[in-house]
């Protein structure tokens, strides 16, 4: 299991994988919001963490639907249905590879277009945080949508299209998390306690549907 | 250890691909499975490999080790893909499939020098695998067959793409397996020299017969 996590960390910083595009992807989105939205640096300052959050958000479902169709398409699924291996402990490697090699790099880059959104440091402390324990449940959630769009040919804005609504409770919670670690009144526990259960029902179920969806993909 | 097929048939969507195929399969023994192109001979593999549902009959092994569910997961499945990366170097596909598939029990894998020397390709196995011609990728998912061992191989046209050469050295591989105990299944259109061999020849769907079971 250790040698198919760092094939696919491997796979994913040498050339054609996505470590990178979902950071540059990211970066993009952010660094045209002060553009966008002029130089009011009060707004940006209170719509950073929001902003911050949308753009890994969607980083994050960029590189998703190659998760197996990759695999599929040089026949190496076929291989990984037949082990002994738990098929569901293979999908929860990958994941976690996947997430290691283009959601952690998120979470690092999110300090430095903090600054581009004028967040002081608790802000962007908190972002990293929330960003640090949700991201992995959009991985998880995604690896659901890219197992059942695995056999379609252009199933890239399917995987989105199906794994965004799932998604939208971990953008909830991560952002209320952040805005109750900035604003006094409201606690920040609970939100990130929340966002926290999230990532491990999801680190549960994710794998057990994906696995289920890729067995009846297969023709 | 045998390998028992009673009654498989399989569908793919509407359409019964075959009906009623029943084969058994001793230790060293080979079934080279022929018939024209759309006579589901891949079907009839892959349901063999567990990737596909059979609509009826039942695969099953006798004398297997007892902690195994499906025959399959003591295969090897060479399809018309070779599950090779080719950002990868040969050396770390191969090595990832040694460490990923494991040794099932009663043998054990050859090293990776000696799998690449196996397949007639020494001193290129630090090359990415894209680099490689056709031929050569083909020889390399061969390679993958000896670096984890498995006592059943399924092989889906294993020697398309190869030259004469090969040919030889594959039938080789595949007679030393099948010496040391082991079952092979092969959908071929060529000859594959392969001793002890049975054919199973695919027709098509025609009525109730799907296929014709006769010995070489």
């Amino acid at each position: 299991m250790i040698a198919l996590f760092l094939r696919d960390l491997k796979l994913s910083i040498r050339a054609g994988g996505g470590a990178m595009i979902g950071v540059l992807f990211f970066m993009t989105v952010v660094a045209v919001i002060p553009f966008g939205v002029g130089p009011d640096l009060n707004l940006l300052a209170r719509i950073g963490p929001a902003i911050l959050w949308i753009g890994a958000l969607l980083a994050s479902l960029l590189g998703l639907d190659r998760l197996f169709q990759a695999e599929r398409e040089d026949g190496s699924l076929d291989l990984m249905l037949m082990q002994e291996t738990p098929l569901l402990v293979t999908v929860f490697v990958k994941c976690a590879a996947h997430w290691a090699a283009t959601g952690l790099p998120l979470v690092i880059a999110a300090p430095l277009l903090g600054l581009f959104m004028n967040m002081d440091a608790l802000a962007i402390g908190a972002t990293m945080l929330t960003l640090l324990v949700g991201t992995p449940a959009i991985t998880f959630i995604g690896a659901v949508g890219a197992a059942v769009a695995v056999s379609l040919p252009r199933g890239g804005l399917l995987v989105s299209i199906l794994v965004l609504p799932l998604a939208i409770p971990v953008l909830i919670f991560g952002v209320s998390a952040v805005y109750a670690a900035i604003e006094d009144p409201a606690p920040f526990l609970p939100p990130l306690m929340i966002l926290a259960a999230i990532t491990l029902f999801f680190a549960v179920i994710g794998p057990v549907a994906a696995a289920a969806a890729l067995r009846h993909a297969s023709d | 250890m045998r390998l028992l097929a009673e009654g498989l048939s399989a569908r793919r969507g509407e359409d019964l691909i075959f009906n009623d195929i029943s084969f058994a399969l001793g230790a060293g023994e080979a079934l080279v499975v022929t018939g024209p192109n759309g006579s589901g001979k891949s079907t009839l593999l892959r349901v063999l490999a567990g990737l596909l549902m059979a609509e009826k009959g039942r695969l099953k092994l006798e004398n297997g080790p007892p902690e195994i569910r499906h025959p399959s997961e003591l295969s090897h499945y060479l399809g018309h893909r070779n599950a090779m990366k080719r950002e990868l170097t040969v050396a770390e596909n191969l090595s990832f499939w040694k460490n990923f598939m494991g040794d099932s029990p009663g043998g054990s894998g050859r090293n990776l020098v000696e799998a690449v020397e196996a397949v007639g390709l020494r001193g290129i196995a630090h090359l990415p695998f894209g680099y490689l011609s056709a031929g050569q990728q083909r020889r390399m998912a061969m390679a993958k067959l000896i670096v984890a061992y498995r006592p059943i191989w399924i092989l889906d046209e294993p020697t398309a793409a190869l030259d004469a050469g090969a040919d030889k050295l594959f039938a080789g591989l595949v007679n030393a397996h099948l010496d040391t105990g082991g079952i092979v299944i092969a959908a071929t259109h060529q000859p594959l020299g392969l001793e002890r061999a049975r054919q199973l020849q695919m027709t098509g769907f025609v009525g109730i017969d799907g296929g014709l079971w006769h010995d070489a």
